[in-house]
């Protein structure tokens, strides 16, 4: 290994965005390593990201967002990286984003820095509806960490390997992980910032918030693990 | 309690009770599920056997009749149940991710090497 950062890319069914989304990060930063963790997909997600030059880490079958991350924080620490940048396969997040999260990391300014579209002026808005979540969760967490986050459900995020030591635990909140995850970092003493990015609207449309049901178990299970991530105690074994 | 209605509860008691044990026996079933559906085969024919436990169960509780008190120990029974498979269904859950995601890391490195 050369590199001292590896970009995690989770994907489902993203053979149309995968291939744009790897060659410009490759583009950008030659001297990162990229890998897509394939969720179990369908189409040909794994050999377009091949093709672009990423590594490709393969579920067997379809396991969700979280999971896909968690096995890519798997892989960076066990292969001994010492940064992680993490962004969406769909295309959505602007790449050259991930010099602005990656850099406070690396100066030591945070742990880890969560990319925020609020704190971009070319970001698109999200819908009034969506909107009024985002509030709720922001206000969930500074009434719980203290800590103001803008964007609390970004998967646009940076982070040094002693987070990455929480993130592969097996309490890391798999199902979803956002917002819940600012309460445990917090807890655990890490130093958590923000920085602007850039980001696109979802053109695909096949977005969890499309479907209400969803949307309200998110809710349900968001507000749950975040009261309950604040009173619980945690215990992590050193690197 | 009619005789009836003593004869057909203890019948379920035990054909429940022997189900279980058969179930263990052929390795169908692992001892540790096992215990509570024992628990369960033994408090019906204890109740069914000793009707003044049963009557002094329905006062203690303030139910209205024996039968009920049977019906609210069952559906406690199943709560409790269903609880335990949550609970072995979430670790079952954890242990699955956990395979799996090894499972796909190995394949990645097996390839690099």
């Amino acid at each position: 290994m050369v590199s001292d950062t590896l970009v995690i890319i989770p994907a489902y069914n993203e053979e149309k965005a995968i291939s744009g989304v790897v060659s410009s990060i490759r583009k950008l930063y030659p001297e990162m390593d990229i890998v897509v963790v394939n969720d179990g997909s369908s189409d040909e997600t794994v050999v377009k990201a091949e093709d672009a030059g990423a590594i490709v880490l393969s579920h067997s079958f379809n396991m969700g967002y979280g999971i896909a991350l968690q096995t890519g924080y798997k892989y960076a620490f066990r292969r001994g990286y010492r940064f992680v940048v993490q962004i969406d396969g769909d295309g959505q997040h602007d790449p050259t984003g991930i010099k602005t999260v990656l850099d406070r990391v690396k100066d030591g300014y945070a742990d880890i820095v969560l990319g925020s579209r609020f704190l971009s002026d070319d970001s698109y808005k999200p819908s009034l509806l969506r909107l009024t979540g985002i509030r709720f969760f922001r206000f969930l967490i500074r009434f719980l960490s203290g800590k103001v986050i803008t964007d609390p459900t970004t998967g646009f995020q940076a982070m040094n390997r002693n987070v990455l030591n929480v993130f592969i635990q097996d309490f890391f909140p798999v199902d979803y992980p956002d917002a819940d995850v600012v309460i445990l970092l917090s807890g655990l003493g890490f130093k958590i910032s923000e920085a602007p990015v850039l980001m696109r609207p979802n053109l695909g449309g096949k977005s969890m918030h499309s479907n209400p049901m969803r949307v309200l178990y998110y809710i349900f299970k968001m507000t749950l693990s975040m009261f309950l991530t604040k009173i619980r105690k945690y215990s992590i074994p050193g690197n | 309690m009619p005789l009836e209605q003593k004869i057909t509860a203890i019948i379920i008691a035990v054909s429940i009770f022997f189900l279980i044990i058969e179930l263990v026996r052929r390795r169908k079933l692992r001892e540790e599920y096992s215990w509570l559906w024992l628990l369960t085969g033994t408090i019906l024919l204890v109740l069914t056997l000793e009707y003044q436990l049963l009557v002094w169960i329905t006062g203690l509780i303030g139910a209205a009749a024996p039968t009920s008190t049977l019906f609210f120990f069952a559906i406690i029974f199943l709560i409790l149940v269903c609880i335990q498979f949550s609970i072995r269904i979430s670790k079952l859950t954890d242990h699955v991710k956990n395979l799996s995601q090894e499972l796909t890391i190995l394949k990645t490195t097996r390839k690099e090497n």
